[in-house]
């Protein structure tokens, strides 16, 4: 049962990927296939700790309808566009493009994220307060960005709005491995704490009497997290919704509670997902529209069908 | 063998225990009684290592609990929560196999498979092991975490209302497993508010009201008219049956 869940998860993105690799493909292969490998490396990446770091953070706070882009990433990148424009222009920010503005921002993110979890998983046993703050912190941050904005000048406001949004198009080669590397390294940290993760779920108390150090599995596992999310932001942008997406679809079709099972099934599940509404998008309808854009939109549909649900229950 | 040594913890600015000191000897069934709001919950959590004292300690023997690496602690003491809500989709065999954790952190060996099958039968659960959790009934539930925390075959319980929701024929079936796990060396405190029952299969009791012990000793000392009338402000029959005391509600 759980090796055949995963085993259709699996054969459900190399169909995905085979099709967006070959579609309407004309013309030299060779760079064909270079050039659209790079794209599914970037859209496999993305989603893969898109929904690993939603499914973790959601063990952690036992809350299915979180996503660690709720604590403010989304609002932290945001402020850093718009800050970097505002201080160096537009041009100025154009030109940090690439790996120098990829680092920036991870480290960036991280600092801020490692110093929100810090503080509050030493200071508190209450994971639902270092949530809140997260999500006062993202809407302080919005309205610093909605201020700085204000103050830049219209025609270079553009860039800020252009940044704003997760999109595939400027992913680089040398940024893409990077994220690469550091994406499949943390995956496999997390999968080695699949059978905590298992234990965590069943709540603070019940691991800490199973013998979890519970806040410091809690902590590492916010570290790991930070990580995915920090590095997918930087590398496309930020993505809120997707992540809810493809958690909720993946308890629904699991059929199993072990992470050993859950946590590669999201990622298979989110990355075919994510590669088979590209291919729609650029060879079926001829969009050259942001995919995210729709993906989020029903995302967050999906979300407030969550909450729905989980109000009348 | 497990003491309370001095054990003080606020919380929200409010001093919810106050040097408490208690004892539960090795081998015998301890009933922790008082009132809603005493701190009976607390002390369990502190004992337990779920929380952390302002002051004082907790002693497994003569060693200092805190010292204790908690994988390890896991294997010597386990807990029962009052409100434990368990959000994962597992069934009960799933569910107490969970208490096996602490000695096989992998896969269940054949070995654990019996202990969980073993604990699973001791709490008349056989016909409900592959039932998930979430559509068994509210006594049902509480049986499947009770066999967890039997599965852990620790040398200390402790339980917290192991009692509710549970009807005369489980509620009988569960204190005398208790009964016999303390007769085999093992250490039990248990938090019951039936001290008709407490009276019945306790050896010794610490009765909490206020965050203090406000007594301790032996079921007869404890379970008088007048101790019971300062602990609970209400007014109690003590009869005895059998030379064990008999509470009832005036
Ligand atoms: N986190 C907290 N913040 C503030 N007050 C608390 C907290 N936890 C417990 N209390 C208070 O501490 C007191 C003791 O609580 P505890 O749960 O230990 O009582 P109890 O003896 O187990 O009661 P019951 O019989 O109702 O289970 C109560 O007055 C409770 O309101
Ligand atoms: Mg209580």
């Amino acid at each position: 049962m759980r090796v055949n869940v995963l085993l259709i998860a699996g054969a459900w993105y190399v169909a995905a990927a085979l099709l967006f690799l070959t579609l309407g493909a004309r013309g030299d292969w060779g760079f064909i296939l270079a050039f659209r490998g790079q794209k599914l490396l970037a859209l496999t990446v993305v989603a893969a700790a898109v929904a690993v770091s939603t499914m973790v953070f959601q063990t952690i706070t036992a809350n299915r309808i979180l996503t660690p882009a709720i604590m403010g990433f989304d609002a932290l990148y945001v402020l850093i566009q718009t800050m970097l424009v505002f201080t160096l222009g537009g041009a100025g920010a154009f030109a940090l493009k690439g790996m120098p503005m990829f680092a920036l921002e991870t480290a960036l993110m991280i600092g801020a994220a490692g110093i929100l979890f810090g503080i509050m998983l030493r200071r508190s046993e209450d994971l639902n307060r270092m949530v809140l703050t997260g999500i006062v912190l993202g809407i302080l941050l919005r309205s610093l960005s909605g201020l700085l904005s204000r103050l830049i000048d219209p025609s270079e406001y553009a860039y800020v709005m252009a940044s704003s949004y997760a999109q595939f198009t400027n992913v680089e080669g040398d940024l893409l491995w990077a994220a690469t590397g550091i994406t499949i390294t943390v995956l496999a940290l997390v999968m080695l704490h699949a059978r905590r993760l298992d234990v965590i779920a069943l709540g603070r108390d019940n691991a800490m009497i199973l013998g979890l150090e519970h806040r410091r599995e809690a902590q590492r596992l916010m570290v790991l997290v930070t990580l995915l999310v920090a590095v997918s932001t930087a590398l496309v942008g930020p993505i809120v919704f997707f992540g809810l997406l493809v958690s909720a679809i993946a308890y629904q079709v699991a059929g199993t509670w072990r992470h050993a099972t859950l946590l590669p099934l999201s990622a298979l599940i989110g990355a075919g997902m994510l590669v088979v509404c590209q291919t729609l998008f650029e060879r079926v309808l001829d969009l050259q529209s942001n995919v995210l854009v729709v993906v989020e939109a029903v995302g967050g549909l999906v979300f407030i069908l969550l909450l729905i649900r989980r109000a009348r229950t | 063998m497990i003491r309370c040594q001095n054990l003080t913890f606020s919380a929200g600015g409010k001093r919810i225990l106050d040097a408490v000191t208690a004892d539960a000897p090795p081998g015998r069934i301890t009933a922790l009684v008082g009132p809603n709001g005493a701190g009976k919950s607390t002390l369990l959590g502190l004992m337990g290592r779920l929380k952390e004292p302002e002051r004082g300690q907790v002693m497994l023997g003569a060693e200092d609990a805190a010292g204790i690496p908690r994988p390890i602690f896991a294997r010597r003491l386990t807990a029962l929560r009052q409100a434990t809500r368990i959000t994962p989709r597992l069934t009960v065999c799933d569910l107490v196999g969970f208490g096996r954790y602490p000695h096989n952190p992998g896969h269940l060996t054949k070995e654990d498979q019996r202990i969980v099958e073993a604990c699973m039968t001791d709490m008349a659960l056989d016909d409900l092991a592959d039932r998930q959790i979430d559509t068994l009934s509210g006594g049902q539930q509480q049986r499947a975490l009770i066999a967890m925390v039997l599965a852990q075959e620790t040398e200390i319980l402790l339980l917290d209302e192991p009692l509710n929701n549970l009807d005369l024929s489980h509620a009988r079936r569960v204190m005398n497993n208790l009964s016999a796990r303390s007769r085999a060396g093992r250490t039990i405190v248990t938090v019951l508010h039936d001290l008709t029952i407490a009276a019945r299969f306790a050896d010794h009791v610490v009765a909490l009201k206020d965050g203090r012990v406000h007594a301790e000793g032996s079921p007869d000392e404890v379970f008088t008219p007048e101790v019971l009338r300062e602990l609970y402000g209400a007014e109690v029959e003590v009869h005895r049956i059998n030379g064990k005391p008999v509470i009832l509600p005036i």
